[in-house]
């Protein structure tokens, strides 16, 4: 059996857990006085080694990222946090930067010495105010304290950190949107390559990473690379926080090695609410291909969530119980990606519109003759034809929705959804009275 | 809707409210804050999302007199900053009320109940996404995911946390801000600022609340609970070695006790002992479990 491994949210039940004070006494900015004292180098080594990877979807390998910056030309060079978390059914960030922003600013800290770093950047989204206001203050308070500003610890190493908040859109959490919205633009996608990593903010050398990923560092920094790479499995290394959400009993965060299976989790989170079953779940956001309760023992890692035809992706598992409409589904997240298409290129704008139009039939039960096949198609003109990954993203619910409950859209055709699924079953209020 | 409430984005509305220009004395005031905004940045031109927020933190919305504002700061065209302007959600064409309230209606929050809460509030308001109530109070909108599924149905009162609702707390919430009564986030400040006292937050001018609210929600501490409860841990990193192995070599035992005994066998020499046995506890189960 998997046991869980608060590293990260290890903190949050403290008292005034997001206080500098509270942080130090947990150990806290020691592992910045480690960093100070190594080679930069060795840094990104001991990234390298622990396995750590990207923790915003991808998973790209977080040390190979920052030795990709050319060699220094005397020029700036960037960190910028994408803590932009808006990815459907993740919820992760947010509450980690709300309980503890100091452990984010110490990983931006020693990333942005590994990387040569003068001006670090946090680009949040501007919804959550709260937590914009934790972290301008945890700024303000490891400034005080010497951890930020010139001559950090009398160690000759400068650094300014900018929060800096975003006003709305999705598509930011795309790095390259992310910078040009950070350049004060409208937040398009660039064409790759060249790379952030040669050419990113101002055309600068950049290091873009997810919040999870940069907090993961101090204690990797603290703890050594094998302490991190003994968690996880073979590829996928360490801990993460798996986020469940939806009609299970106990909606949360539960923070475990990658590799611990979606049962043993479900089991943590009390199982499905009471008198219910398992419909269908994402493993990582609605832009990971849906999955069913055929894949209840699948292991949580990257290799194995891709080889079941879906993505580890943000680990924002939605789980979703018998009483739901699998055409409710996708058509609301179709929508959203119609919602937030930046509109830069034709597949993705259109695409997601055409889909919006065919989904809304299906799910009012005004389908059409070839409806399904005709999603189908246009699914397949966006996936791998779109200018980023948010058009291959809106493709994936409706594919795998059809994939495992292709008879629902059918009924789609003659019998509204709401019908088939009544809506009020689904809801589930833990409050008082509705 | 039968009776069409008032649409702030009409012409009527927007002859009567819209802001062309500022006095002198707003003026001076916003271009001191935007020197502040500025001096932040290595390019100018990322001081126009702080900016917009900054003119809606003086006209409730980005009026016209603030599109110029942040075309002269930055040196831009007033269709430059427009065009970014119309792009992000948060940015206001219209004057917006006191409160946004915003209910998530994305998939998740949806299905838990999010459809439900908004029609609700939309028949008790009278307006719909994107409008406000006649007295300015209430600017009601459907929300896309806000980072808090895990506290599914969520709504957002300018941009603060109100967890696990139902239709018939979201409606009790609203009523007490149309009576002008404070709300107090499930998570976040003690209470709800006003939304151009937030959007001046937004623009980087921390209003020194910071410290009020919780750590961390009942959802968000669910996993931490369990673990703690069954002693569950990540392996011992360093710093908890060194300090283990540093409490061993304390003496310990009376004279001739199992304390002194020299090592014999290989069993006496070889790691053991909880920190080995949460180590291997935790690694590799993964694989474990999928075998």
């Amino acid at each position: 059996m998997t046991t869980l491994t608060p590293v990260l949210s290890d903190l949050w039940d403290a008292p005034r857990s997001w206080k500098l004070e509270a942080y130090q006494d947990a150990g806290g900015y020691q592992a910045l006085r480690t960093a100070l004292s190594m080679e930069t180098a060795d840094l990104v080594t001991m990234v390298k080694d622990s396995g750590l990877r990207g923790r915003g979807g991808a998973g790209f390998p977080t040390g190979l990222k920052w030795s990709f910056l050319p060699p220094p030309d005397g020029g700036p060079r960037y960190l910028v946090v994408n803590a932009d978390e808006s990815e459907p059914g993740t919820c992760k960030d947010v509450p980690l930067m709300m309980a503890n922003p100091h452990v984010l600013l110490e990983g931006v800290i020693i990333t942005s010495m590994a990387i040569g770093c003068h001006r670090a950047f946090i680009y949040i989204r501007g919804e959550v105010v709260h937590v914009y206001r934790r972290l301008l203050a945890a700024v303000e308070e490891a400034r005080a304290a010497g951890f930020l500003g010139e001559n950090i610890l009398g160690s000759g190493y400068d650094l300014e950190v900018v929060v800096h908040a975003g006003a709305g859109a999705y598509i930011c959490g795309e790095e390259t949107a992310l910078l040009d919205s950070l350049e004060g633009r409208r937040g398009q996608p660039r064409l790759k390559p060249p790379f952030p990593a040669v050419a990113g903010l101002y055309s600068r050398p950049t290091v873009v990473n997810n919040v999870e990923t940069i907090a993961s560092v101090p204690l990797i920094v603290a703890n050594g690379a094998d302490w991190f790479n003994h968690m996880g499995t073979e590829r996928s290394k360490g801990h993460g926080l798996f986020s469940l959400s939806g009609h299970v009993a106990k909606p949360g965060q539960y923070e475990a090695p990658l590799g611990i299976t979606f049962r043993e989790l479900l089991d943590m989170a009390g199982g499905i609410r009471d008198g219910h079953r398992l419909k269908f779940w994402t493993p990582g956001g609605s832009s990971t291909p849906i999955l069913t309760d055929e894949h209840l023992d699948l292991v949580l890692d990257y290799e194995s969530v891709g080889a079941a035809g879906s993505m580890l992706g943000t680990r924002a598992l939605q789980v979703f119980d018998e009483t739901t409409s699998v055409v409710r589904c996708v058509s609301r997240w179709n929508d959203f990606y119609q919602h937030e298409s930046c509109g830069k290129c034709t597949p993705c704008r259109e695409g997601t519109y055409w889909m919006k139009e065919i989904l809304h039939r299906l799910e009012a039960g005004k389908g059409t003759e070839g409806d399904i096949d005709l999603l189908l198609d246009v699914a397949d003109n966006i996936d791998g034809r779109s200018f980023c990954a948010l058009g291959d993203a809106s493709a994936q619910p409706v594919k795998s929705g059809i994939a495992y409950f292709r008879e629902e859209f059918e009924q789609g055709l003659h019998t509204p959804a709401w019908e088939l699924f009544p809506y009020e079953a689904n809801a589930l209020y833990s409050g008082v009275a509705s | 809707m039968t009776t069409p409430p008032s649409r702030p984005g009409s012409a009527v509305h927007d002859a009567r409210a819209a802001r062309h220009s500022y006095s002198a004395e707003v003026l001076e005031r916003l271009s001191a804050d935007a020197e502040q905004i500025l001096a932040k940045y290595p390019e100018a031109r990322s001081a126009l999302l702080p900016l917009l927020h900054l003119v809606q933190s003086e006209d409730g919305y980005v009026s016209p007199a603030g599109i110029a504002f942040c075309a002269d700061v930055l040196d831009l065209s007033r269709a430059s900053v427009s065009a970014v302007a119309t792009f992000y959600s948060q940015y206001k064409r219209h004057p917006n009320g006191e409160y946004t309230v915003g209910v998530c209606t994305n998939t998740l929050c949806a299905v838990m109940g999010g459809d439900a809460i908004f029609d609700r509030l939309s028949d008790h308001l009278g307006v719909g996404h994107d409008e406000t109530t006649d007295d300015g109070k209430i600017t009601l909108e459907r929300l896309e995911c806000n980072a808090a599924c895990d506290y599914a149905p969520v709504m957002m009162i300018n941009w603060e946390f109100f967890d696990n609702q139902t239709p018939g707390s979201a409606v009790e919430t609203v009523e007490k801000l149309l009576a002008g009564e404070p709300v107090k986030p499930t998570r976040g400040a003690d209470s709800v600022a006003t939304f151009k006292e937030v959007s001046r937050v937004l623009a980087g001018f921390d209003d020194g609340r910071a410290d009020e609210g919780e750590a961390a929600g009942p959802a968000t501490l669910v996993g931490l609970e369990l673990a703690r409860k069954n002693d569950w841990r990540a392996p011992a990193g360093r710093t908890e070695q060194a300090a283990e192995h540093e409490a061993g070599t304390e003496p310990v035992g009376d004279t001739g006790s199992s304390a002194e005994r020299k090592p014999q066998a290989p069993a006496d020499t070889s790691p053991s002992g909880p920190t080995a046995g949460d180590d291997s506890d935790a690694k590799g189960s993964g694989k474990e479990g999928s075998a």
